[in-house]
């Protein structure tokens, strides 16, 4: 670690662990994450409850993505606590799937649909144990949902991109878990695919999990999500959606960039 | 085929065989990875840490030998890292750089060495000693079921097949964290796949797999065989089980046709001499790799690469 690495995380001090139950799903406490020197997300405190949909957004390079996966534990945190479920991560594993962005993996990659949907099925087969029919129906099952069963066979990288976001989800939904964390969703997916995810996503809303995007689309927020967070390395505001996501709080967090006109087009609440 | 094909040929053909599945099974693996040049790299790095291994203990064992090339592959590291920083150079220069420089010092400090009792020499680092390795023991196709014949064997035999069961034992066993982990690290990660040590193991097994291939058919189908198969093996399915079965049947096509047309192909075009088994193997090897790219299946990229963000 860098000197100023540790002077950041010595400049933020200890994180004082607050007791947090098993009823909820996902709680960050002084998030930080730096890469080098420079901090991409900087003390972030959030508490996702049961039950909601919460759209993480802010301009590129807000460190939306970054502060995913230092809660997954794909990047390291510099500092902070994450709990699941009342439970650290490592733990809880088996509760939470993980729906990364579609442009990080190589679609020319040699398998099929179906052998990517099983993926999602590793914690229950193991290294060695067998696939049996009922794994195959539940993966066909997850493939149905989103409207993918007939590509089950097809290579992926003969898919739309649309449809490969689909096959990501699929994958998400054979984990059978209860905490849903997914990386933007909707980029650059068509008009069809977008409402088939909305629809899983509040069918799954539905059923008491809870779901936390990166979310991009300031227009859809609105309709799509009950709860927001808005971050720009530093968290500007958590909430529902009525009171957290207003002009204010989006100047604040977009500085200057997002030209007022493009607010004042926005279905805000105002505060 | 009689007496002679089994003194002279059997173990020279296993052997290679074996060499080639050994190495072809890890860079399956390597080249989805984008890192087929490790394959290349190691095989690089292992003279000089064999070349020392023997100055120090006198011998070709196997122990000595792993444990030099080990020590040469954390040099190369450290030289790699020291490289990119104090030059300010790309890592993709820095490793290129450092692993000829190792080679060529393996090389020197071979020729300055006293050798000539073991088989160490600079060819013989190349492309091995694949002919020489002779069944004296046996008198026919008999000898298999005759114990005093089996018992003197070339050691390499039993040291490769070993090796390249481990490996084949390994891909099976860890196929699904090995494949999930290729396809998708980050996902890998958080279904509690420990992706840092799927990755360090496969380059160690390809690391094991150049040193064993090493001591019997040297450096140069070492390289050839953890690209070429797996490379045209990929052209052939859009399945990766699949693509393995291709790329071992590629590799033992390309062990036994190399290893015959090096010892009868000049005599056909009416030469005198036979030809270097392991330089023909690797050919082979190149040419079933170029056919594939002209006529194969599966040309065409289809999916979107990877964007890093």
């Amino acid at each position: 670690m860098s000197a100023a690495a540790i002077e950041l995380a010595t400049d933020h001090g200890e994180t004082v662990e607050t007791a947090i139950g098993a009823d909820v799903p996902l709680a960050v406490q002084g998030l930080t994450v730096s890469y080098g020197d420079k901090p991409v997300v900087f003390s972030v405190d959030a508490t996702f409850p049961a039950g909601s949909m919460t759209a993480i957004i802010g301009p590129n390079g807000a460190g939306k993505s970054s502060l995913l996966k230092a809660v997954l534990g794909i990047v390291p945190k510099l500092s902070g606590s994450v709990t699941v479920f009342g439970k650290p991560f490592e733990t809880a594993r088996r509760r939470i799937a993980y729906v990364p962005q579609r442009a990080s993996v190589d679609w020319d990659f040699p398998t099929r649909v179906i052998d990517v949907v099983m993926m999602g099925l590793y914690r229950d087969l193991g290294l060695l144990r067998l696939v049996r029919p009922r794994h195959r129906e539940r993966a066909l099952d997850s493939l149905d949902r989103v409207g993918m069963a007939d590509f089950a066979d097809r290579q992926i990288g003969q898919l739309s991109g649309g449809q490969q976001q689909r096959v990501f989800l699929a994958r998400a939904l054979t984990q059978g878990a209860d905490l849903f964390l997914l990386d933007e969703p909707f980029a650059g997916v068509d008009a069809a695919t977008e409402k088939a995810i909305i629809t899983v996503l509040k069918a799954l809303k539905e059923d008491n999990r809870t779901v936390v995007c990166v979310h991009h689309d300031l227009a859809t927020v609105t309709d799509y999500f009950d709860r927001v967070m808005l971050i720009n390395v530093r968290k500007f505001a958590e909430g529902p959606v009525a009171s957290a996501f207003s002009a204010e709080t989006l100047q604040a967090t977009y500085g200057g960039r997002l030209a007022a006109t493009h607010i004042d087009q926005l279905d805000l609440v105002s505060a | 085929m009689g007496a002679d094909f089994v003194i002279l040929s059997l173990t020279p053909l296993l052997i290679g065989t074996l060499a080639a599945i050994a190495c072809a099974l890890p860079g399956n693996f390597l080249i989805l990875r984008r890192q087929a040049l490790i394959g290349d790299a190691i095989s690089h790095v292992v003279l000089p840490g064999i070349v020392v291994a023997f100055l120090i203990t006198g011998t070709t064992s196997t122990w000595p030998m792993m444990l030099g090339a080990a020590g040469a592959a954390i040099v190369a590291v450290i030289l790699i890292e020291a490289i990119k920083r104090l030059g300010r150079i790309e890592p993709g220069a820095a490793m290129g750089v450092a692993f000829t420089a190792l080679f060529a010092f393996g090389v020197l400090l071979l020729e300055q060495s006293d050798t000539s009792n073991v088989h160490l020499d600079v060819e013989h680092a190349l492309y091995g000693n694949l002919e020489s390795l002779i069944w004296f023991g046996a008198d026919g196709w008999g000898s298999l079921l005759d114990r005093q014949a089996l018992a003197e064997l070339p050691p390499e035999l039993g040291r490769m097949a070993a090796v390249t069961a481990v490996i084949a034992i390994l891909t099976l066993v860890f196929w699904r964290p090995l494949k999930i982990s290729t396809f998708d690290e980050g996902f890998a990660g958080t279904i509690g796949i420990p992706t840092a040590a799927i990755g360090f193991g496969l380059v160690v097994t390809a690391a094991v797999a150049a040193v064993a291939a090493f001591d019997a058919v040297g450096s140069i189908i070492v390289i050839a065989m953890f690209i070429c198969p797996p490379a045209a093996a990929r052209l052939m399915t859009n399945r990766l089980e699949a693509q393995i079965w291709w790329s071992l049947f590629f590799a033992i096509l390309s062990a036994v046709l190399g290893f015959v047309l090096a010892g009868y192909g000049p005599l056909w075009l009416g030469g005198e001499d036979a030809v270097s088994a392991a330089g023909m193997i690797a050919t082979v090897s190149g040419v079933i790799l170029g056919l594939a790219c002209l006529y194969a299946p599966h040309r065409t990229r289809i999916g979107a690469p990877a964007t890093p963000d």
